[in-house]
This record gives C-alpha cells, sequence and structure tokens, in this order.
C-alpha cells in the first residue's frame, strides 16, 4: 500500500542523509521525498511517499521515530488529508501546436510561465495523478523535459502537525 | 584569540573555568565521571592528548589498534553498565575504529567514541587523513556528531553521553576537527548536568493496561516459557527476571546475549535456545502456548524459520525498543519500557492474583520438558583420546567456581563456552552476538579486567580469532592485565570448517589456518607466560597453574580434537523441531 509520511526533523546538517540512508540499509521503497525548512527555522518538515505491505509500513515509521533528529512523524494516510504536487513541463510550442497546448493548460488550471518561438514551460500544481494525467493529455512527441517535486502533504481540518 | 561571546546555554559559567577545545573535552569527561578512555593518538587529536597529559585527572590507555580500543571500551562496558569511552585519530583511526562500534552497535553497547576530524576549513578537501567518519558511521550508531564549533563542544559531549546510555543504549560518536580543539582558543566552560532532546524521548515505563493483558497470559498459560535476551542484561532486569521466573514457576531459556541474567545452574533455566541451542529449550519453545519475550529481539539465528517459529504460542513482548517489537515476528501484546520496571509490575500483578494460579496445568508441562531433557542433547564424548573442547570449557569452569568474567572470540569455541559454562550472573559473559566479530575477546578482556583489577578474567578464543587482535598483548603487558586466554587451538576455523563439512561435502576451501605461531613463544615474546597442553589429563592442572599466576597474564594454548563439532544444530532456515544432534548422542541411542 502507498504511504504518504510528514515528518518533522531537526534542521541539522546530515538529517536528510540519515533518512536516506536508513530507506537503503534496510531496503524499503522510496517513490519520493521532499524536505525545506518550516517557520520555525530549526525545523524541517520532510514528506515521504513509500510502499509496502502494513507491516513494513510500521516498521518504517517506528525506524523513522528513532531517528535522534526525529521529531514528529505522522502518517497522513491514516486520515482525512490533502496532497498537492508542483510540476513544471517543457514543450514544444510551434505555431500549429500553440492553441492545443493553451486549451490544455486552460482545461488543467495550469499556467505558461515561459515563453519562447518554439516553446512553452507550463507550471501545474495538483495531485499526482491530476499531473500524470496532464503529461498523458500533451499531443505525442511535444514533451521535452519535465520536473515535479514530489508530493507533499497536509491534515484536513484544524489540528496540525506542530510542536 | 579569545573568544568570549558564548551561547545562552554554555554561558552559564558556573564553573568559572575558561577553557580551550581540547581542554573541554578532557574537562568533559571528568565531570561525565569517566574513569578509562581507550585510544590511540595521532595527528588530529594532538590537542586533545596534550590536555590530557597537562590537565591529568583521566586514566587513558594506550591500546595497539584502534578497534582494540573500542573493543575495550566496549568490554569495559558490557561489565560494568557504564558508558565505554574511546579516543581516536581522524581518517585510519576512526575507519579502524569502525568494526568496533558496529559490534556495540548490535549488541546495544553504550560508547561515546571521540574521533579526531581534519581541520573545519579543509573539511571536503581530501586532507591528508580526511574521513567523512560521520557518514561512514552514520549507519552503525546510535547517533553521531560533527562539532564545528568550540561553543558546541561540551553540550554536544553531554549530549552524546545522554544518548549513549539512555533509552536502548548504543554507540555515539563526536567527531571533532582539530580546529575546534585549538589551545589558543579559549571560552568559559560549563557543562550542562541534565539535558532534554526534544526529539529523543525514550519510553520509561510501561502500560498498565498491555501489563495486566500480559499477566492475564500468564495465568491461563498451560504451556509457558520466558525467552530472555541481552535487554535484562543491559537493562538492570535480572533480579526482577529471576523474582518473576521462580515466583511463576516458568521454564526459561535465554539468548547468548542473555545469559547470566537468570542463574544458568537453576533447574527452571532450560539452557540456550537457537541454532546451537539445547533440545529441551528448542523444543519448549516449539510446543509453548506463551511465549514471555523479555529484552530480545527475534534476531534469525534464534527463530530459524519465522514460519515454524512458535507455531501455538500467543506472544508477550517487553522491550525498550519499540522498533523491535513485531519487527520479525508478530506479537499479541507488545509492552514497551524498561525490562526492570515492566517485570516489577508484573511480578506485583502476579502476586496480588486471587486465588493464587493453579499450578497443575505447568506441571504436565514440567514432565514433558523432563522427557526432553533425559536425551541429554550436550553429551560428549568424555573417554576421548584429543582434548575435546566441551571438556575444556568444563574443566575452566570447574577450575574457576563458574566466578569468571569469560570473553570470547566467535565461533565454535563461542558456542562451546555458551553452552557449557553456566553463568550464574549478568555481566559475566562477554561476547559479540549480533556482529559476530572475531577479535573481539582479548580487547574486551582488557576493558574488563581495567574495570575489575581483582577480578578473574579469561578470553575464550580460537587461534584463528585470537590473531585478528593479537596485538593487544603489548598493552596487556604495558598495563600489567592478569587476563588468560584459554585458546582452544584446533588449527581450522572451527565454525567454518563445520559448515563445510555438514553443507560442502567436506570441502575445507580455506579453513584451515597454515602457518601458525608457536603461540607460546609469541606471548613469551611479548612478555607474558605461555603454556600448552594436549592431553586431557593434564587440563586441569594446567588451568590451575595458569590460574594461580595471579600477577600475570597467560596465554594457554589448549591442542584440541579438530573434528569436534557444535551440536544440537538448527540448519539456518530450518523451524525449532528440526534439529540436528550430536553423532555421538545418536550412536548412545541406538546402543
Amino acid at each position: 500500500m502507498r504511504h504518504i509520511i510528514a515528518v518533522l526533523l531537526e534542521n541539522e546538517a546530515g538529517a536528510l542523509s540519515r533518512v536516506a540512508g536508513l530507506f537503503s540499509a534496510r531496503g524499503y521503497n522510496i517513490e519520493s521525498l521532499t524536505v525545506a525548512p518550516t517557520d520555525d527555522p530549526t525545523l524541517s518538515r520532510m514528506t515521504l511517499v513509500t510502499t509496502g505491505s502494513e507491516e513494513i509500513v510500521e516498521q518504517i515509521k517506528k525506524q523513522l521515530n528513532k531517528l535522534i533528529d526525529t521529531v514528529k512523524l505522522l502518517d497522513l494516510s491514516d486520515g482525512p488529508h490533502i496532497e498537492r504536487e508542483m510540476m513544471m513541463i517543457k514543450v514544444r510550442a510551434e505555431r500549429p501546436d500553440r492553441e492545443e497546448l493553451k486549451r490544455l493548460t486552460e482545461i488543467f488550471r495550469a499556467k505558461i510561465i515561459d515563453v519562447t518561438e518554439t516553446s512553452y514551460v507550463i507550471e501545474l500544481t495538483g495531485a499526482s495523478k491530476k499531473l500524470d494525467a496532464f503529461i498523458d493529455a500533451v499531443p505525442e512527441g511535444l514533451l521535452i523535459e519535465v520536473v515535479r517535486s514530489g508530493p507533499t502533504g497536509i491534515t484536513r481540518g484544524e489540528k496540525g502537525l506542530t510542536l | 584569540m579569545t573568544l568570549t561571546q558564548a551561547e545562552p546555554h554554555v554561558m552559564a559559567a558556573d564553573s568559572g573555568m575558561i577553557l580551550s577545545g581540547a581542554e573541554i573535552v578532557v574537562q568533559a569527561l571528568l565531570d561525565e565521571g569517566v574513569e578509562l578512555v581507550f585510544g590511540y593518538p595521532g595527528g588530529s587529536v594532538l590537542h586533545i592528548y596534550d590536555a590530557l597529559f597537562k590537565r591529568g585527572g583521566v586514566r587513558h590507555i594506550l591500546v595497539r589498534h584502534e578497534q582494540g580500543a573500542a573493543h575495550a571500551a566496549d568490554g569495559y562496558a558490557r561489565a560494568t553498565g557504564k558508558c565505554g569511552v574511546c579516543l581516536v585519530t581522524s581518517g585510519p583511526g576512526a575507519t579502524n575504529a569502525v568494526t568496533g562500534i558496529a559490534t556495540a552497535y548490535m549488541d546495544s553497547i553504550p560508547l561515546v567514541v571521540l574521533t579526531g576530524q581534519v581541520p573545519t576549513p579543509v573539511i571536503g578537501s581530501d586532507a591528508f587523513q580526511e574521513v567523512d567518519t560521520v557518514g561512514i558511521t552514520r549507519p552503525c550508531v546510535k547517533h553521531n556528531f560533527l562539532v564545528k564549533d568550540v561553543r558546541d563542544l561540551a553540550v554536544t559531549i553531554r549530549k552524546a553521553f545522554h544518548i549513549a546510555t539512555t533509552g536502548r543504549p548504543g554507540p555515539v560518536v563526536v567527531d571533532i576537527p582539530k580546529d575546534v580543539t585549538d589551545p589558543n582558543i579559549k571560552i568559559p566552560y560549563h557543562y550542562p548536568r541534565e539535558i532534554r532532546l526534544r526529539s529523543y524521548n525514550p519510553v520509561e515505563k510501561g502500560h498498565p493496561g498491555q501489563i495486566r493483558k500480559a499477566v492475564d497470559l500468564m495465568l491461563q498459560a498451560t504451556r509457558p516459557v520466558f525467552y530472555t535476551g541481552g535487554g535484562v542484561v543491559l537493562g538492570e532486569g535480572s533480579a526482577q527476571l529471576t523474582e518473576l521466573v521462580r515466583t511463576s514457576g516458568f521454564p526459561i531459556t535465554s539468548t547468548l546475549m542473555g545469559l547470566g541474567a537468570f542463574p544458568s545452574t537453576d533447574n527452571q533455566f532450560l539452557g540456550m535456545l537457537g541454532m546451537h541451542g539445547t533440545y529441551e529449550a528448542n523444543m519448549a519453545m516449539h510446543e509453548a502456548d506463551l511465549l514471555i519475550a523479555v529484552g530480545a529481539r527475534f534476531d534469525d539465528r534464534v527463530t530459524g524459520k519465522i514460519a515454524d517459529f512458535c507455531p501455538q504460542a500467543k506472544i508477550i513482548h517487553i522491550d525498550v525498543d519499540p522498533s523491535s517489537i513485531s519487527k520479525n515476528v508478530r506479537v499479541d501484546v507488545p509492552i514497551v519500557g524498561q525490562v526492570a520496571g515492566v517485570l516489577t509490575d508484573m511480578l506485583r500483578l502476579y502476586q496480588t492474583q486471587k486465588p493464587q494460579p493453579d499450578p497443575s496445568p505447568v506441571a504436565d508441562w514440567w514432565a514433558k520438558i523432563a522427557d526432553w531433557r533425559r536425551l541429554d542433547c550436550l553429551h560428549y564424548d568424555r573417554a576421548s583420546a584429543a582434548i575435546k573442547p566441551q571438556f575444556a570449557v568444563e574443566t575452566l569452569y570447574n577450575v574457576t567456581n563458574g566466578e569468571l568474567y569469560l570473553t570470547s572470540d566467535v565461533g565454535q569455541h563461542q558456542m562451546f563456552a555458551a553452552q557449557f559454562y553456566p553463568f550464574t550472573k549478568p555481566r559475566r559473559w562477554i561476547n559479540s552476538g549480533g556482529l559476530g566479530t572475531m577479535g573481539f575477546g582479548l580487547p574486551a578482556a582488557m576493558g574488563v579486567q581495567l574495570a575489575f583489577p581483582d577480578a578473574q578474567v579469561a578470553c575464550v578464543s580460537g587461534e584463528a580469532s585470537i590473531l585478528m587482535c593479537i596485538q593487544e598483548l603489548a598493552t596487556c603487558k604495558q598495563y600489567s592485565l592478569p587476563i588468560k586466554v584459554i585458546l582452544l587451538n584446533n588449527g581450522y576455523m572451527g565454525m567454518v570448517r563445520q559448515w563445510q563439512e555438514l553443507f560442502y561435502e567436506s570441502r575445507y576451501s580455506h579453513s584451515y589456518v597454515d602457518a601458525l605461531p608457536d603461540f607460546v613463544k609469541l606471548a613469551e615474546s611479548f612478555g607474558h607466560i605461555g603454556m600448552r597442553v594436549d592431553q586431557p589429563a593434564d587440563l586441569e592442572g594446567a588451568m590451575r597453574e595458569a590460574f594461580a599466576l595471579k600477577d600475570r597474564f597467560v596465554f594457554l594454548d589448549v591442542v584440541v580434537d579438530p573434528t569436534e563439532n557444535v551440536y544440537p544444530m538448527i540448519v539456518a532456515g530450518k523451524g525449532h523441531h528440526e534439529m540436528h544432534l550430536s553423532p555421538s548422542l545418536t550412536e548412545r541411542e541406538l546402543a
């Protein structure tokens, strides 16, 4: 099963490598991992997406909690939550294709953020599946480059993952 | 230059001392109550060594290889329950220590390892004797630190001791660049007594509801067995365990690491379990209806095939580390907490039970166990013309009245020691269980002997293992350590040979240890006493003579039967009920 796990980490050098090292050393799957400092500069927030049986995911959470740099951890998949991923996609946009690409951008509520005579860069934010759908919708042969941030997430309702 | 601006937590200068980084290291060790530091000097730690020389107060033991430093500190920690400390230089000093750090990590031993590092401005430039120590040690430490600012030094050392010794213990590395110990940069010194880390709060007390459930299971059990491990020793839960086991009247088996936590001479003790465990212990595991696992981690050498592990049992698991629970085997009643406290709570609840539990169902269980015991699974040929390794360990037990601190290396001799030397106290049996590090025994014995100068300390080893840290014979001479090495010399890497005999059709690929030194002369060349015996009749006399030499290190080379194997044996990946028994036993049974 796919799980999306949010971790508050001490914002210390090496904290990220402890998490990455844990996953490789114990042979856990890791689909994506994003990390950035929070409003509290001493804390980083990491979101990671992993897959595994319930036993494995339980172990992953225990092992993450065991890291001395881990302050708090929440499996967002345990309750209602919102996931968002950001993507920038560069496409070939020559005259005959420009209208189609602009329409597609509107339909997906994306934004064109760079324009040249022959290309667009389109920015799109949403659930990972929506990003996949956009890539699939781009006409054959126009795709140049895709950059995805990996998903990040937050719980619904007033309770937050804070100290 | 003198830095006067310091962060608030360091500013509280109640000590009134203004110290350099090097002096802070020494003073922090003193404030931490450290008696012994095992180390080896080198470029990056020279400032610290100079401070050790000038300030004094900390006893430093000069080993002959950094692996020896880590093992010695580890042996000290295992025997005393205190934190072991070592000090090594950057680069090869740190990498040499890694095997020792990993050994401590696998067995959850509290160590603080101070490593020198190249100066901060050249970190990352492939400087002389530079290695990414924090990176290399990350997977084999509980935590590690790189101290980049002298103002963080004292508090980091305090954190290191705090983390190493609390919760599930483990090694902590503090990597200290040379410029951080600069003798010319002095700051006010404050060593925080108490430290709180928001990200680290080990669980202390077990959950009362879970404890209730566990006791309820104990009351219903008809075929219960305690399965206890190194966590009981580390968690100082030996007395509590012994009381609960005696009160309940249940049988108990122990892992290699837990031996001594419950007296092995007690009738309730079934012997060690697992790959080389006794027939009765493994059969009891297989037929049990309740398993009470205490401070044990369901290691593959214990469980054998997971699918066949304790097929009929409900499982209670008490452990201080939540990640140990349901890691390999799913358990029914997990209890996270300090072993000693949880056992005390369980005992109180068990004793106040009304009516008191009926012992009769368990009596039937004991009758079954008595049948298994009748097999005498540790039987060996006592009439052998060659010295049997089992006989050597039994003789060692008799000669030392079971009072030894016994360290071992890894292999057959380790298993024979575990099977034939019944430990009756915790912290007496000191060996590398998790990592299985050959070369551990001799330096570990140094740590034990330095902790207890008047105690009898011996290292049972093999001729292959002992050579892996043989250089420490010089350390033993320098500090006049009266350790006794009992070498079970069979000319082979015995356990490798055993596996090759059983699983590789006796193709003894590179397991014969050719060109062995003359161990008697070797010991003598280091200034020690060397002795050799090859006749069973001479063994006891030789051992008595060795132990009578109270002030001397004696190396006793015991020439043993090269073909002896360790039995019973569960082949890796098989269940507890599928044991191989000794051929001598099978013949006797047939006769």
